[in-house]
């Protein structure tokens, strides 16, 4: 007996419960309840935690996308519970398989039509959605094709991130290019973030602002961020990098546009010895000599 | 039939068995750590870097050594330091110039005045390209370049330790430190010879050009 849509029983038994009626209404009432549950009380707790522009973008991708998920949890879930607790083996049955299945074209056209729609529609969606928000926060190589607006980009910092085995350093092309092992920026400010590596893959990763580029030597790796509250973050590295990987870390802040001036000169003036040993700003480098490794 | 499936059950253990010692050894064999000598509230650390250990398992390794209260050459990475005390440190630099690959690295930071002495002379910042190898603690934001010693000096230094009539650059410089924990610090000069971007062998095995500061 097929088990969706099943209407009677063989001659001299009790008819058949209609179970595909059934395991419909079980799995639109768990809907109807779970879903919201899942958009407003578990939505406000599904990372990352909105501290960037791009974070926002990120929690509501990933709100939608577990709302979305749920019906189709649900069934497998009320639909895997039905057959449990309905067509189980009880004590006494004789062990008696089923007629051969079929196809049920109906219930097939509708299965991969839903599917199909949402799996195209959430392509989409989020399509439109790293479009439109200028990456979402994800490392666009070196000619970004999804920008923030002109005003806000003539507006933006750039900020280069430098990763080496196992240490992070930030240059500021508008303050003399000087170099620092300390990440701040302004808030409410578009960063662009040039992302490049001076020695092996590694990935810069500031997950509390939900921006994160991998650092390819010889790669100009664009992203952007803006962040929305002062607050110190998590920068991390991850792409596994060798020894010293997993301490590959350091702390970034988000400050106020005069806190930021006030630091930036500070760097300015505590790294202006050194400013002058680094090579002009670029996108790039290729570090030269490497004598002893040859 | 049942003395085949034997035959291949004991050579799985034993492989299993194998690679368990193996890594197990991988992860548990550190170096042992060396105490700074303290005297007087403030203690004293003391190194030297060599072009190439010359010693087993891996002769021609450039490494950090250090030396403990009675002058003895230890082949450590791992020092421990009292919490809150001014530390000094004396670096006897043997090895020849390769280069920073970040000239960052050039600065001296984190240091008491944020100075150190390089052969007698204080100074902020060396040149890039004289840079042998580095001091760095990135968690303390302590880090000092080490000048290298000219290319054609004569009575290099070929097997560790060095002794002070051999050609070498002395750095100092004294440094906080801060509360108990467990700091990694590195070379930050690519000077693992014939390796991927001179960045392997020793450059990735506690005990040569990185291990850590022990604060307790």
């Amino acid at each position: 007996m097929s088990a969706l849509g099943a209407t009677g029983g063989p001659a001299g038994t009790a008819p058949e419960p209609r179970h595909g009626r059934r395991i419909f209404a079980i799995w639109l009432v768990a809907t109807v309840i779970v879903v919201p549950l899942v958009i407003w009380v578990v939505g406000p707790h599904i990372p990352p935690v909105r501290n960037s522009q791009q974070a926002n973008d990120q929690h509501a991708v990933n709100v939608v996308l577990a709302a979305l998920a749920m019906p189709v949890l649900l069934f497998i879930w009320v639909y895997f519970g039905y057959a449990i607790a309905v067509w189980r083996q009880r004590p006494g049955d004789a062990a008696v398989d089923g007629p051969p299945i079929e196809g049920n074209p109906r219930i097939q056209l509708t299965w991969l039509a839903l599917t199909s729609v949402l799996v195209l529609g959430l392509a989409v969606y989020g399509s439109v959605d790293l479009l439109t928000k200028a990456g979402a926060g994800g490392g666009e190589g070196p000619n970004p094709i999804a920008k923030p607006s002109p005003a806000a980009l003539r507006n933006a910092l750039q900020v280069q991130v430098i990763g080496q085995q196992w240490l992070w350093t930030f240059r500021y092309p508008s303050y003399g290019g000087v170099e620092t092992p300390y990440l701040e920026i302004p808030v409410n400010r578009t960063i662009v973030l040039h992302v490049t590596s001076l020695d092996v893959a590694h990935s810069f990763w500031a997950y509390e602002l939900a921006v994160k580029a991998d650092a390819i030597p010889g790669n100009d790796n664009v992203a952007y961020v803006t962040a929305t509250k002062t607050r110190s973050f998590q920068i991390r590295c991850a792409e596994l990098c060798g020894l010293w990987h997993g301490h590959m870390n350091t702390t970034g802040q988000v400050v106020s546009d005069s806190d930021f001036a006030t630091w930036i000169a500070q760097q300015q003036s505590q790294y202006s010895g050194v400013t002058k040993e680094l090579p002009p700003y670029s996108h790039v480098y290729y570090p030269q000599p490497i004598r002893r490794a040859g | 039939m049942r003395g085949r499936i034997a035959g291949i059950g004991g050579v799985l253990a034993v492989l299993i068995v194998l690679v368990v010692l193996y890594f197990g050894d991988f992860l548990t064999n550190a170096p042992p750590a060396l105490s700074a000598p303290v005297q007087n509230g403030s203690a004293r650390l003391t190194l030297q870097t060599v072009a190439s250990f010359g010693h087993s398992p891996a002769p021609d390794w450039v490494s950090y050594l250090a030396q403990d209260s009675g002058g003895h050459w230890h082949h450590t990475t791992i020092y421990k330091l009292p919490a809150h005390t001014l530390v000094t440190v004396t670096i006897y630099q043997f090895d020849t110039a390769t280069g920073l690959r970040n000239p960052f690295l050039a600065q001296v930071r984190g240091t008491q005045s944020g100075v150190a002495t390089f052969d007698g002379k204080t100074e902020p910042v060396i040149n890039a390209d004289d840079a042998s190898h580095t001091f760095t603690v990135p968690d303390l934001g302590i880090s000092v370049p080490l000048p290298g010693v000219a290319d054609d000096a004569k009575n290099q230094c070929s097997a560790a330790p060095c002794t002070p009539d051999q050609a070498h650059t002395t750095i100092t410089f004294s440094f906080m430190t801060p509360g108990p924990g467990t700091y990694r610090w590195q070379c930050f000069v690519p000077c693992a010879l014939k390796t991927y971007f001179g960045n392997g062998g020793p450059m990735q095995t506690i005990g040569w050009m990185s291990g850590q500061l022990v604060v307790e």
